[in-house]
């Protein structure tokens, strides 16, 4: 097959673009340019989208021997993926950029236009197991799994994706980036969000949305208890940085419970108030291409790296529905629940959809 | 393999790979005043006359560096400073708008940090600057002007500047001429003193020689302020132990282009011509950019509607067959072509262009091979930027 393969200048792509190569695939190397200024984006290692990150692919694309391209994503990258972001915390939710950018950027914009120019598929880095059966699974590495953020893709991008490292461990991969003498064997791993260049996504949010100082209120006793600089800054199930003006009247920790942007209003409460044992969703995308008859009887991941919990899972139209079988606390509009078939194989992606409440 | 992009840079010729080994081989600093310093510096100042004999310059005008962007660094940068000292009055710089970058972002920075005031003139369609928009500039602003600079001939569309007359311009005012004649050496007749500009740009790899050595040609009544400061070499104006074996090589090779000139531009200007009669049988669509006669012998530039020029090369690439899109930033992220857009050009135009250039190695096989390549490249490339809504 003629492959495209996504090299973000990581240990992960690289190794996943050699094994491609390995697999007799016919390999080029592509680096996706998403920042309109590079320099603005993570420097070194942290991130995915600078100079740096660009020159350590094309040194793997050297080393392997295939040729390399740098493809210009910066404006499809800002609309579908920056201005989201920013939109969704706006609206009260709180987005996974990761997920859109699988969604929007590399398995459509890029799919679509290395499948134009005659390409065969997209190989990328995830950790994630997508097999000869088409079924997509976790990683082998639980800490790595990447399952989650792949959920949002149709069966038609799937059967055009290959993920050649869900197999193995991160350190696994480290050891076989070392022995096949590629230089990003000891990059440091990326995570935060890569066009956050500090890190500080609460500042990078008030330079886009303004300071609008609002009210927090305690649930249980409606009082106001702090006062907030903008509510798009908050997450459900965030206690940190709350800056509440007086204590609870049980002494306890209070937890953001809700964002209401309507009123501008910050929720808190005890942790208790923060379980859930209903989840609704919307857009369900199934990966095994067609929706499921009846209720789904699963488990389910409600944020990346978050708690797996059976459910039963009902859908109507556009509409999920999941009752929990078990409280989780924490639960965040505009995240994804996912859909797991327990396998000993490897637990199985049914799909995913966007958690409304 | 189909190598169709010699503007980028071109094979050295076998004579002056012999000349770079032979002097590479013997030790030597040219300031050295020992017998193996006056032999490497004797080799140095054959080259010089050698490189003036074949450009219209006297030896003493000629002064070596480490290549064309250095070159045009310091003439841009060198003679504005030199003649803002002599006249604290004279703080614009004017250039056309069509320059390579290494003229453009010496001109840019001289605006940013020496608060030069930046004058662009303006190009017509086909990427020529007129002497009426230098004159225009010139009416109003020659008394306050350090430096004109106008490349020779434009390394994306090949469009040939009128630099004599442009240059005339220039003198009636007093202000000195600074020229970018690096695509232009070896492929059209070029001559310093005959031209009457005050500096003049050349470098060695775009005609068979070296990267990394070149000259800038310079009057001998234009001062010029040193980027570089050392020992004093090249009169005091680019100081660097100076490359023996890169310069009699870039001296070989500028002698030997030059020599051959006219058969060379005959016979790659033929080759040229079939080229884009037969790209635009194979594409009818096509548009093809800059001065339709005169313009560089080697040099094809076509804009391709409704293909994106990356994906157009990526696909060429892909069967053997090498050429550009034009300029390309540090991340490797192709911009719309400032030169284009200069022309006229809407974006969409100017990211669908592609240059084909032709030099001494170019056979009618390459030819072949584009023509053969490029309908179904043409076709899928405009699939791949056709808008699609995935699932």
């Amino acid at each position: 097959m003629r492959v495209l393969a996504a090299m973000s200048g990581g240990v992960d792509s690289a190794v996943a673009a050699a094994r491609a190569v390995e697999a007799g695939h016919d390999v080029t190397g592509v680096h996706l340019a998403l920042a309109r200024n590079p320099q603005t984006y993570r420097t070194g290692a942290r991130g995915c989208c600078t100079l740096e990150d660009s020159r350590d692919a094309r040194r793997a694309a050297d080393v392997l021997g295939i040729p390399f391209y740098v493809w210009d994503m910066a404006d499809r990258f800002h609309a579908d993926v920056v201005d989201d972001f920013v939109a969704e915390y706006a609206a009260g939710r709180t987005p996974n950029p990761c997920l859109r950018c699988n969604e929007k950027i590399k398995f459509a914009a890029v799919l679509d236009r290395a499948v134009a120019l005659g390409f065969d598929a997209v190989v990328t880095g995830h950790h994630a197991r997508l097999g000869p059966d088409g079924l997509l699974r976790r990683s082998v590495d639980e800490a790595k799994d990447q399952s989650y953020v792949l959920a949002v893709l149709t069966r038609q991008q799937l059967d055009r994706a290959i993920f050649p490292l869900g197999d193995s461990t991160k350190a696994q991969v480290r050891q076989e980036a070392a022995s096949r003498g590629l230089a990003v064997a000891d990059k440091p791993d990326s995570h935060d969000i890569c066009f956050i260049a500090d890190g500080d996504t609460r500042g990078f949010l008030a330079q886009r949305l303004g300071e609008t100082p609002g009210d927090v209120v305690d649930a249980t006793t409606g009082a106001v208890v702090g006062q907030h600089a903008g509510a798009y800054a908050y997450t459900v199930g965030q206690r940190r940085g709350l800056h509440l003006d007086r204590p609870a009247p049980d002494g306890r920790p209070r937890y953001v419970l809700s964002i209401t942007p309507k009123t501008n209003t910050v929720t808190v409460g005890p942790a208790e108030a923060l379980e859930v044992s209903e989840v609704n969703a919307t857009r369900p995308v199934w990966t095994g291409g067609s929706r499921p008859d009846g209720p789904i009887e699963c488990e389910v991941q409600l944020r990346a790296h978050g708690v797996v919990v059976p459910a039963a899972v009902t859908v109507d139209g556009d509409t999920l529905h999941a009752d929990l079988r078990r409280p989780v606390r924490g639960v965040a509009a505009g995240q994804a629940i996912v859909a797991y078939r327990p396998d000993p194989a490897g637990d199985v992606v049914l799909g995913s959809a966007t958690i409304t409440t | 393999m189909a190598y169709l992009d010699h503007a980028a840079t071109t094979p050295m010729l076998d004579e002056v790979l012999e000349a770079y080994v032979a002097t590479a081989r013997e030790v030597g600093n040219a300031s050295s005043l020992h017998a193996s310093g006056r032999r490497a510096r004797r080799r140095v100042e054959e080259s010089r006359e050698r490189v003036a004999a074949a450009l219209g310059a006297r030896p003493s005008e000629v002064i070596f560096t480490g290549g064309g962007t250095e070159s045009d660094n310091l003439a841009v940068k060198g003679i504005f400073w030199a003649r803002r000292d002599a006249d604290p009055r004279r703080d614009r710089v004017a250039s056309s708008a069509v320059e390579h970058h290494a003229v453009l972002d010496a001109v840019e920075w001289l605006g940013r940090h020496e608060d030069a005031e930046v004058g662009w003139l303006p190009v017509d369609g086909t990427g020529r600057l007129h002497p009426d928009a230098l004159r225009a500039e010139l009416a109003e602003h020659g008394d306050r002007t350090a430096l004109i600079t106008a490349m020779w001939a434009n390394n994306e569309v090949g469009t040939v500047q009128p630099i004599g007359e442009l240059a005339a311009v220039a003198a009636e005012y007093d202000v000195p001429f600074h020229t970018d004649a690096i695509q232009a050496v070896g492929q059209v007749p070029v001559d310093f003193a005959a031209s009457g500009v005050a500096a003049l740009t050349v470098t060695g790899h775009k005609l068979g020689g070296p990267v990394g050595v070149g000259a800038l040609v310079l009057a001998r009544d234009v001062a010029a302020v040193p980027l570089l400061h050392g020992g004093g070499q090249e009169r005091d104006v680019r100081s660097g132990t100076l490359d023996a074996a890169g310069i009699v090589a870039f001296a070989v090779a500028v002698e030997a282009t030059v020599k051959g000139q006219q058969e060379y531009a005959a016979r790659v200007a033929a080759l040229r011509d079939d080229l884009v009669r037969r790209v635009r049988q194979a594409v009818p669509e096509v548009v093809f950019n800059g001065d339709p006669t005169d313009r560089l012998p080697g040099n094809a530039h076509f804009s391709f509607p409704g293909c994106e020029g990356d994906a157009l090369l990526l696909l060429l690439d892909a069967q053997g067959i090498a050429c550009s899109t034009g300029s390309a930033c540090s991340a490797g992220v192709a911009q719309p072509s400032h030169v284009l857009l200069a022309m006229g050009a809407d974006d969409d135009r100017a990211r669908s262009s592609l240059r084909f250039s032709l030099g001494h190695t170019s056979t009618a096989e390459e030819v072949d091979a584009l023509i053969a390549a490029l309908p179904a490249a043409v076709d899928r490339a405009r699939r791949a930027a056709a808008p699609r809504t995935p699932r």
